[in-house]
């Protein structure tokens, strides 16, 4: 509702009252520019690479095709390979790291959310979820090593011998395998959880939250019944986000999972992941064995670019749930 | 601002043109070999280096240890001067090598023990010849079973499961350790092969010999195979095991030695010792090599490495025992002499 008082410039003649003004117009465009650059860059640094894995991984493809996919023997002294026993692996690692960490990480959301803690104190404690992320895997793996297993390997084996009929427990566990390298995963993917958590948690409108208590609703009735359905799609995707971060986690699993290229439905039973047997791999990796890693590269670029496009609709979904309210 | 910085600016474009004037003046007569390959012999060559260069400065050799299958394809690539791998080089890789044709040169040698965790044990444990193939196939699977029972009497077995460690990564090791099981073994060759990454039916890998090792440490009943100059170092037992010619010998740099003499090098210098003959023969040994181009054209690479190499074979081998290498005995050292002198 502007009461215009200087005088418009006509239109079609360029202004040119103002150098500085000029000047910034020649920032402005350069800027515009130099940003869809990057941007764009950005996506054809993507479909580069994905380029660039899918060419290398043509020799594979064409020998092997899709039955890669479901092949279970990967055997670089015969030239046999197939991916399902390490696509079986990573997703059963990731998973189980999600079902440790989801219920973990919605805690400490809600925790942190909701003013149980002097402001001061939930800064802080949200500052120390926050540094799990800033450990480098490395780190995660050793301390896998040296403090995780020797406690697995026993509980393990006791479930082993007392619960054996279980397929889940049905084999004795010899240090690595899926339960050690999900444990570790899951506090790795803790924080993602639930920094993204809090955050669609915080976006909880208060006048709703002030309403249920004004009809009487606990602060229980208030986060299950309010906080929680209204972040629900939210905390889904962050779950999903974390997914794809765990299925990509390479170092602390290569550590941790046992580097056994088999499919066995026992939790204690050594596994192979994806990314692991890429990191151990590549290195001594010579002619098809070459083509069918970066077949294998191109399938996990597949699963987690497919995963994260599922948690970003997902997320962009809460933005407007909530948006009206 | 700007008169302020004009000093600064005048002692940055001296000390470059200093530091140019020195590059170009230690280019004149320093050259420097840029090699790459093998993780295994790396702490050797690493020694035997820098060694060299205190005795002759004006020749450097930056070594990365990338593994042996990288080392190949950078070497052939015509990045390096030279390579290094565990398994030699193959003749369809030798063929590969567009310029200056290959010289295969033996540099050092390594025994592969057996390590194990089995607590209340202390003597080493004996291990006949159908037993750890056995044992890697894993159809051997408890420490009690009636055959190593009966391999060491006096021994108390415990009725432990027994957790097969392997190299998950793709390694020299592996190369050397199942290329011997696939000599002695029949089951074993036809069921798993051999090569730098095979499909082993059970058991956990670790990387490197420090993840081997560490998987050995922590589990009880583990075993697991790392090279000696490794166990060593980290004081893990050895198993003592029984060669060709029947005999239970221990790995020590002398009974490795002893299988290393015994072996027959044909004219490329390409040997694997799949299974040694001889009473005193420890059964797993293995070369590790060098590779190298026959004509070099590069102004002084070749006499470079001939240098080198000349002074590795000689007073290079006296620190092998050291750092767990074993040193080449007499014999071989003299053909490898003669091979790297015919490099140009």
């Amino acid at each position: 509702m502007q009461t215009a008082t200087a005088p418009l410039p006509t239109p079609g003649t360029p202004w040119v009252g103002n150098k500085r003004a000029q000047r910034s117009k020649l920032f402005d465009s350069f800027f515009s520019k130099s940003t869809f650059l990057a941007s764009w860059g950005t996506v054809a640094l993507l479909l580069w690479i994905a380029l660039e894995v899918g060419y290398a991984a043509l020799p594979a493809m064409r020998q092997f095709g899709f039955g890669f996919i479901i092949g279970t023997q990967w055997d670089p002294t015969s030239d046999q390979y197939g991916a399902l026993p390490l696509i079986y692996g990573t997703l059963v690692s990731a998973g189980l790291a999600l079902l440790i960490a989801t219920p973990l990480g919605v805690a400490i959301a809600i925790f942190l959310t909701e003013d149980y803690l002097p402001l001061k104190l939930r800064s802080f404690c949200k500052f120390l979820v926050e540094l799990l992320a800033a450990i480098p895997s490395v780190i995660y793996g050793l301390w896998g090593i040296y403090v995780v297993i020797p406690i697995t390997t026993p509980l393990g084996n006791w479930l082993n011998a007392h619960f054996g009929w279980i397929p889940l427990f049905s084999t004795h566990s010899s240090g690595p395998g899926f339960l050690p390298a999900a444990f570790v995963l899951a506090i790795m993917i803790l924080p993602t959880i639930a920094a993204l958590s809090s955050s669609s948690l915080k976006t909880t409108p208060m006048n709703l939250k002030e309403g249920a208590a004004a009809l009487g609703a606990t602060r229980w009735d208030v986060i299950l019944q309010i906080s929680l359905p209204i972040a629900a799609s939210g905390i889904i995707g962050a779950a999903v986000l974390a997914l794809g971060r765990a299925m990509g986690e390479t170092m602390a699993l290569a550590m941790l999972i046992g580097n056994n290229t088999q499919i066995s439905p026992s939790i204690f039973a050594p596994a192979n992941t994806i990314a692991s047997l890429l990191a151990n791999s590549f290195g001594e990796a010579t002619g098809l064995e070459v083509a069918a890693l970066m077949y294998l590269s191109f399938i996990l670029m597949a699963l987690t670019l497919g995963i994260n496009a599922v948690a970003e609709v997902i997320l962009d979904r809460t933005g407007a749930s909530t948006r009206h309210l | 601002m700007r008169p302020s910085l004009r000093p600064l600016t005048k002692v940055l474009l001296a000390s470059l043109a200093a530091v140019l004037c020195t590059a170009t003046l230690a280019s004149a007569d320093t050259i420097t070999l840029n090699a790459s390959g093998a993780t295994f012999p790396a702490p050797l060559y690493g020694r035997w280096f820098a060694e060299y260069n205190k005795l002759h400065p004006e020749v450097r050799i930056n070594y990365q240890s990338v593994g042996s299958g990288q080392g190949i394809k950078s070497f052939t690539g015509g990045l390096t001067d030279f390579g290094a791998s565990d398994a030699a080089m193959s003749d369809a890789e030798i063929a590969a090598v567009k310029d200056g044709g290959v010289t295969l040169l033996p540099m050092t040698a390594g025994s592969i023990v057996l390590s194990y965790n089995l607590p209340g044990v202390t003597a080493s444990i004996q291990l006949p010849r159908d037993v750890y193939p056995a044992i890697f196939l894993g159809q051997i699977t408890k420490w009690n079973d009636p055959k190593i029972v009966a391999a060491n009497p006096g021994v108390t077995l415990p009725d432990l499961a027994i957790t097969v460690a392997y190299r998950a990564d793709g390694s020299g090791t592996t190369y050397n350790f199942t290329n011997h099981l696939a000599a002695i073994s029949p089951d074993f060759k036809a069921k798993v092969g051999s090569g730098k990454t095979v499909k082993w039916p059970a058991g956990v890998g670790g990387k490197g010999n420090e993840g081997v090792a560490a998987l050995i440490k922590q589990t009880p009943g583990t075993i697991g195979y790392v090279e000696y100059g490794y166990a060593q170092q980290i004081k893990l037992p050895m198993a003592t095991l029984q060669n060709q010619a029947g005999k239970f010998v221990a790995p020590t740099p002398e009974s490795g030695s002893t299988a290393l003499s015994l072996v027959e090098l044909p004219a490329n210098l390409r040997a694997f010792v799949t299974d040694p003959a001889g009473d005193g023969s420890y059964p797993i040994v293995t070369f590790t090599w060098w590779l190298c181009h026959t004509q070099y054209t590069k102004p002084g690479v070749a006499d470079a490495i001939k240098g080198l190499a000349a002074w590795c074979l000689t007073d290079g081998q006296k620190l092998a025992p050291d750092l767990g290498y074993l040193p080449l005995p007499a014999n071989v050292v003299a053909k490898v002499q003669d091979a790297a002198n015919q490099i140009k």
